[in-house]
């Protein structure tokens, strides 16, 4: 039953065929999945607001976030308060604003649109921690970050993620001698401007014993990466000032 | 070897060392350069090949007489990309923290010139089964190289292995850096990655003649 595989017509059918069998099998698979997908996904932002208020699993150095079986429960607890954060610093509560989708509100933002800005506010052991997701670019693709705040804006923990840094270099900011490094650290000076904290090279302090010098170490071999880091701080967190500059 | 015959072990072992995809046929270089600092992402990378490499032959292998010449490579590309794209949505449902290690080789799987190679090379004129060997012969061949770079990467460039730390902890300065030992930084970047790769392949051809070209 040889069929002539060089025939124009073949091909095109071949081709169309192929196209259709491919095309349906992947969205029969994106389409039964989804639910599951996207269920994984909201309880990984639970995790990730909890771990930079430092409710997680760790032990010694390594990095364990607060299981899923437990995750839902622990979330409706330790955060008291959802809200939705303009740019002049006033606020109105929202219980799902964790879902807000940071992207979408920067294009929002580019399109001279109203960004939504959510802050997540956490009690633990008597203290209070804000807790702003913010967003940027790395080497590849995009970085994104939970970063948990005092009321003077000082970093309390955060958690930061990527979607395809290089293994190694620039995925290690996920890692907790990165993100350890930045606890502790300013955004304000004594006046109360913003400067943001910079990932700087140099060596100049590797132990990052300095904590008002607005500077964490880098990552060797990770240059656009901590770039991308201190200006996602810079341009993102800049815009929860008018609302900590109401809270005193 | 009683379960497979002498020419289909050869399928498996000839990769390893005398036909290795890295060092003799020159494929997969830049996925070996891109994700060697460190061995747990070379460990990865080298099973998720192994599954993609495995599957696709013997798709490709089972459709080989059927695939329209003028079109056979946009074929070959997107069975690769259906094929990691549904284990991608798979891992995210069920196993959600595996896929986020996985993530980045996604991309980097689609686009290994290896898989295409032996799609081209073999799967299109042999049957299934010996391009189901075939596969997995030529994915550890890529994943012992990229073993040995991402072993030596680690080590000289972070100190650790698995990021467990082998030579002591360079902030605190004890075990080897208490003498004065740096890690060398160099060994992070890509282009280290080539230099052992050449290193690797100067070792394996002055080792056996008869892998010298003219």
């Amino acid at each position: 039953m040889a069929v002539n595989t060089d025939k124009n017509s073949y091909t095109i059918l071949f081709a169309i065929a192929m196209v259709l069998v491919v095309g349906s099998l992947l969205a029969f698979t994106a389409a039964s999945l989804k639910p599951r997908i996207t269920e994984n996904e909201r309880m990984e932002k639970q995790q990730n607001i909890l771990y930079a208020m430092g409710v997680n699993e760790n032990e010694g150095t390594s990095r364990e976030f607060i299981s899923t079986d437990k995750v839902a429960g622990e979330f409706s607890k330790y955060i008291k308060k959802q809200l939705i954060v303009d740019a002049n610093g006033g606020s109105k509560e929202d219980t799902e604003a964790y879902l807000i989708d940071v992207k979408k509100e920067q294009a929002k933002a580019k399109n001279g649109e109203t960004r939504r800005l959510p802050l997540f506010i956490g009690e633990k052991d008597g203290k209070t921690f804000y807790i702003a997701p913010i967003r940027g670019k790395g080497l590849w693709d995009a970085i994104w970050a939970y970063v948990a705040l005092d009321k003077q804006m000082v970093v309390q923990g955060v958690f930061f993620d990527h979607k395809g840094e290089t293994p190694g270099l620039g995925a290690n900011i996920n890692q907790r001698f990165f993100m350890d490094d930045f606890t502790g650290e300013r955004l304000l000076d004594d006046n109360g401007t913003f400067k943001g904290i910079a990932v700087a090279k140099g060596n100049n302090d590797p132990k990052n014993l300095i904590k008002d010098d607005y500077e964490v170490d880098a990552l060797a071999g990770a240059t656009i990466t901590g770039d991308g880091v201190s200006a996602m701080i810079k341009s993102d967190l800049k815009l929860y000032l008018p609302y900590f500059k109401n809270l005193k | 070897m009683g379960l497979l015959s002498k020419k289909d072990a050869k399928l498996i072992t000839d990769p390893l060392a005398d036909n290795n995809p890295i060092t003799i046929q020159v494929l997969g270089i830049c996925s070996a350069l891109a994700i060697t600092a460190e061995l747990k992402a070379s460990l990865v990378m080298g099973i998720a090949v192994m599954f993609v490499l495995g599957i696709g032959n013997v798709v490709i292998s089972l459709m080989r007489n059927i695939i329209p010449s003028k079109i056979r490579i946009i074929v070959q590309l997107i069975v690769v990309a259906a094929l990691v794209i549904i284990v991608d949505q798979v891992l995210k449902a069920f196993q959600y923290e595996l896929s986020k290690t996985l993530a980045v080789f996604v991309g980097l799987i689609i686009t290994n010139c290896i898989i295409m190679g032996r799609f081209e090379a073999f799967a299109l004129a042999n049957g299934p089964w010996k391009s189901f060997l075939d596969g997995i012969g030529n994915a550890l061949g890529y994943a012992v190289i990229l073993l040995i770079v991402g072993f030596f990467r680690e080590l000289l460039g972070s100190g650790t292995l698995f990021g467990v730390p082998v030579l002591g902890d360079p902030i605190e300065l004890t075990g080897v850096y208490k003498y004065g030992y740096e890690n060398n930084g160099f060994m992070l970047m890509p282009p280290m990655a080539l230099i052992v790769v050449g290193l690797i392949i100067w070792v394996q051809r002055s080792r056996n003649k008869a892998l010298i070209e003219d």
